[in-house]
């Protein structure tokens, strides 16, 4: 025992190991064992009743590349890049405007922002569902009603509502960190540069833009990964009509029993993110080199 | 030109560059309050809609509170409720102790496999949660974890909760306090730390007399974090739990499946108080610090 605690105060490495312990064992067991059994499955033939077979296949990748997976796949894409540009858009100029705001009126503004990012999602994705239905969403209900429409508006069920709740929901997530971002820029840079005569639009392409880069690099990943993977979102905005690739991967749990197909299919999901995420981060660091 | 002339000159300029930069101002702030009439807008008639005396959710019929005594009365509603209780109840102290100690050994320490560990910590939150429900309800299947229920008593009410469901929310949740928790020790000046060693005190005294006061803002912005999370959660949850097992999310889904009812807003605007009060727990908890460390530590 004395020649154990001995030990541990000589090595940091064994108590910092100690410490990691219930860590490691968790997200080893319950993470990466997982992660690690799906990469597997993806590549085993499916059995007559759910379950699997254990023969190597690489069938469930190939019909991943089925047009009709792989048009859902280029939708998911599309969706997800529109919803980052769209948060993007109106996430920056508010991030903007709280961060030139005086230091007492931030603090309130940042707790406006945190209050609907801790509200559960899917209550906020139901209140655009009471929004945007067809006969019976608020807004239809009102423009008919004012005599402004006579048929409703093509609100529901399509592309649009999914971008619009997936925007709503995640635009606290892209505000927060450029909002950060900018709170840290040091304001003698912008009073430098307008001494040496730099005009506005100067000021922000060459000082506040790439200095908020992490900022908008952080935000537009935690907008772009779970939008690409939505499942919540197009369940309920999409009227059951409009999926995405994260609708697709559960029906292979939930109805089709195909799990190995869904695991490829999930595999296929995450190296998309991955590879979106490098070219991104790739991308808005070459534009920083360029800005410097 | 005259002197007089001149000046008058100058001053309308001057009168117009200040005349346009209010306008840019007065936009400015017009843009903001549009920003946050989107984010609260939806919120507000959804909780509006709550109170009305119809089945409509568009057209106001006039205030009654039947849709709340309907929820009352609705004993899966309150069930599930209590099961989204005890799951983040749990799945938060769990997840506390052992996300705490990750944070201390990461940001305290430098030995062989941090990097790796950095990567094992952070991809629970990067993942997308519907890949991270599959992979738990593979994982428990073949595994033969199963779904087997927890039966425990809480607070008199007789539960049967998937031990699944617990494992995989302490399993998202251990990088969410790790990460808060990290955060804070970052910011923590070691001097007292270090002067309490001075001074002969081991380290397991200056750990709970120092480090842990000081950490605890930390590892209660991490329980509230953890907490939130856990009763938010939907897709973990809905594919780890087997049949017949409905936290209040689970339950509201499938309900919104079913249709739109007033009734669905009232069960919503039960969930928002909920986070309101949350939200006021972290500003009282978070008083003492920064007031935007929140924003600057989660990112």
């Amino acid at each position: 025992m004395k020649k154990l605690l001995t030990l541990l105060r000589k090595r940091p490495s064994f108590q910092a190991w100690l410490l990691l312990l219930p860590s490691a064992f968790w997200l080893f067991v319950f993470f990466i064992a997982p992660l690690f059994i799906v990469l597997i499955y993806s590549f085993l033939e499916r059995g007559t009743y759910g379950g699997v077979q254990w023969h190597f296949t690489l069938e469930n990748y190939r019909r991943t590349f089925d047009p009709l997976y792989f048009k859902t796949f280029g939708r998911s894409f599309y969706i997800a890049i529109v919803t980052t540009i769209a948060t993007l858009l109106i996430g920056y100029p508010l991030a903007y405007y709280i961060a030139s705001r005086p230091a007492k009126r931030r603090g309130t503004l940042v707790l406006a922002l945190m209050i609907p990012f801790w509200t559960n999602f899917l209550v906020r994705t139901y209140a655009w569902l009471t929004l945007l239905r067809t006969h019976t969403g608020l807004i239809n209900v009102t423009l008919m009603s004012l005599g402004w429409i006579q048929k409703p508006l093509p609100l529901f069920g399509n592309d649009f509502a999914i971008i619009v709740g997936l925007v709503y929901g995640w635009l606290p997530d892209m505000v927060l960190p450029i909002y950060a971002a900018l709170d840290r820029l040091d304001h003698s840079l912008l009073e430098a540069a307008s001494d040496l005569y730099a005009s506005g639009p100067n000021v922000f392409r060459r000082i506040v833009w790439p200095l908020s880069l992490p900022g908008v690099v952080a935000g537009s990943m935690l907008v772009f990964i779970p939008s690409l993977g939505a499942f919540v979102t197009p369940a309920i905005l999409g009227g059951g009509k409009t999926l995405m690739i994260g609708n697709i991967i559960s029906n292979q749990f939930l109805a089709a029993h195909d799990w190995p197909f869904g695991s490829a299919l999930s595999f296929v999901m995450m190296a998309v993110m991955l590879a979106a995420t490098l070219i991104y981060f790739r991308a808005t660091s070459d534009e920083e080199r360029r800005q410097l | 030109m005259s002197e007089q002339a001149l000046s008058r000159a100058l001053s309308r300029r001057s009168r117009m560059a200040h005349l346009k930069k209010q306008l840019g101002e007065g936009l400015f702030h017009l843009y903001g309050l549009t920003g946050y009439l989107f984010l609260y807008l939806p919120i507000i008639i959804l909780v509006i809609f709550s109170f009305n005396d119809s089945r409509s959710t568009a057209q106001w019929a006039g205030f009654t509170t039947h849709w709340y005594a309907d929820m009352m009365n609705d004993h899966q509603i309150i069930l599930s409720l209590w099961n989204s209780l005890f799951v983040a109840i749990v799945s938060t102290l769990v997840s506390l102790v052992i996300g705490t100690l990750a944070a201390l050994a990461m940001e305290r320490y430098r030995f062989w496999g941090k990097l790796m560990m950095d990567a094992v910590l952070y991809l629970p939150i990067i993942i997308p949660d519907i890949a991270m429900a599959i992979m738990l309800l593979i994982f428990f299947d073949v595994s033969g974890i199963g779904f087997q229920p927890w039966k425990a008593n809480f607070f008199g009410v007789h539960l049967a909760v998937p031990y699944s469901v617990i494992i995989g929310h302490v399993a998202f949740n251990i990088s969410f306090v790790a990460v808060v928790v990290r955060a804070r020790l970052a910011q923590m000046d070691q001097v007292l730390e270090e002067a309490a060693q001075d001074l002969y005190a081991d380290p397991w005294r200056t750990f709970w007399r120092v480090t842990f006061p000081m950490l605890l803002p930390g590892i209660m912005g991490g329980a509230l974090l953890a907490f939130t999370l856990s009763m938010d959660d939907f897709v973990i949850t809905f594919f780890t739990s087997g049949a017949g097992f409905n936290t209040l999310p689970v339950r509201v889904f499938s309900m919104i499946k079913k249709g739109v009812t007033p009734k669905i807003n009232a069960v919503s605007s039960l969930m928002l108080l909920f986070s309101l009060v949350l939200v006021a727990i972290s500003l009282i908890i978070g008083k003492g610090g920064d007031e935007n460390s929140s924003a600057n530590t989660m990112f």
